[in-house]
């Protein structure tokens, strides 16, 4: 046991410095930008965001971010597979104190609205479509602790995700069938909406809008997933 | 000399891997694991880095000259994901390994000896 721990820490160490010295020839806080630079040069032009990470994440780089949601919706079947039971029920036996239920009560409407909020405003503020989902999921994760007979409506949240998801592949497409390629945008540079708005919230062409749709997914999917990991089979 | 970020990256890294070369219980591999991932998007996002500038959300002043690379952090968003998204698969793996073995001691695990 011990030499086992002492062999794995000395191969660490090993590593450790290999990896140290090949960042030592990467210098910490200097410009090392080359396409980031144009990045930063032409996103207010070429996508009416201001925000240039998420400009990035769904112009640039769209087909990173469906492979990304792909990745997720794969990952929220995953677990709705393998933890597929005929019989599933909450099986939690306290109810959360009366401080934590009227709490949840009062902080669900609030937490929705700032998920909501982050996701709407992706390409003013940070944060964007993930960090808006994940907000939501939290919201429903408090309703989950809180309430132990609690269930998200099933049909509609695995319908929403659904949609969502072919909703963002018909706005590609859409781009396909004008622009000439898939997740062209459209909405700023056909239309040119909003194209004398940058930096107030009806710009940034089409991301909003996806971001709006990858916001609803990635909310409705990991409360899903938690929907599944809270759950157990019941003997009866 | 190394930047502390890179430092604090690499040491973030090599607990993870600790954990999954010595740890027996299956929770604790899967905490290495995502500890792992958070040493590597902090070593993508320190490399992105610009000293003296500013987040890369060109209003109020901070022109396209006076903001980081963009590039690392949409990456590490992406990474982020599909961090999440393989935690929770392995999560419900180790939720079936339980329920069929009883014990989530990878040793103990039958045909999984190593």
């Amino acid at each position: 046991m011990v030499v086992k721990r002492a062999l794995a820490i000395i191969t660490l160490l090993i590593i450790g410095y290999w990896l140290a010295q090949g960042l030592a020839g990467v210098p910490f806080g200097e410009d090392k930008m080359l396409v980031g630079q144009y990045y930063l040069d032409n996103v207010k032009q070429q996508t009416g965001a201001v925000n240039a990470v998420t400009a990035v994440v769904v112009n640039y780089r769209g087909f990173d971010t469906l492979g990304e949601v792909t990745v997720l919706f794969i990952a929220s079947t995953g677990v709705g597979a393998l933890l597929w039971r005929r019989k599933k029920e909450r099986t939690a036996k306290t109810e959360g104190s009366i401080v934590l239920t009227t709490g949840t009560r009062l902080l669900f409407p609030f937490v929705m609205l700032f998920g909501a909020y982050i996701f709407i405003h992706g390409h003013l503020t940070p944060g964007g479509g993930f960090p808006g989902g994940a907000t939501i999921a939290t919201a429903f994760l408090l309703l989950y602790l809180a309430f132990i007979t609690y269930e998200i409506p099933h049909r509609g949240f695995e319908v929403t995700e659904g949609l969502a998801g072919m909703n963002y592949v018909a706005v590609g497409l859409i781009g396909l069938a004008i622009g000439g390629y898939f997740l062209f945008d459209w909405i700023w540079q056909t239309w040119q909406f909003g194209w004398d708005n940058v930096g107030r919230l009806l710009s940034g062409g089409f991301i909003p809008i996806i971001y709006t749709i990858i916001g609803i997914k990635v909310g409705t999917e990991l409360s899903g997933i938690i929907d599944n990991m809270l759950k157990e089979e019941v003997s009866k | 000399m190394i930047s502390v970020y890179y430092f604090g990256a690499i040491v973030l890294i090599l607990v993870g891997l600790y954990a999954i070369l010595v740890k027996k219980n299956l929770l604790k591999i899967l905490i290495g694991l995502s500890i792992m991932e958070t040493g590597v998007n902090l070593l993508l996002i320190s490399i992105g880095y610009v000293s003296g500038k500013s987040a890369p959300i060109l209003s109020e002043g901070i022109g396209p000259n006076q903001a980081v690379d963009p590039i690392p952090q949409a990456l590490v968003l992406t990474a982020i994901v599909i961090g999440v998204a393989t935690t929770a698969m392995a999560l419900s793996v180790a939720i079936l390994i339980y329920e069929k073995y009883g014990t989530l001691n990878v040793e103990e695990i039958r045909r999984l000896r190593g």
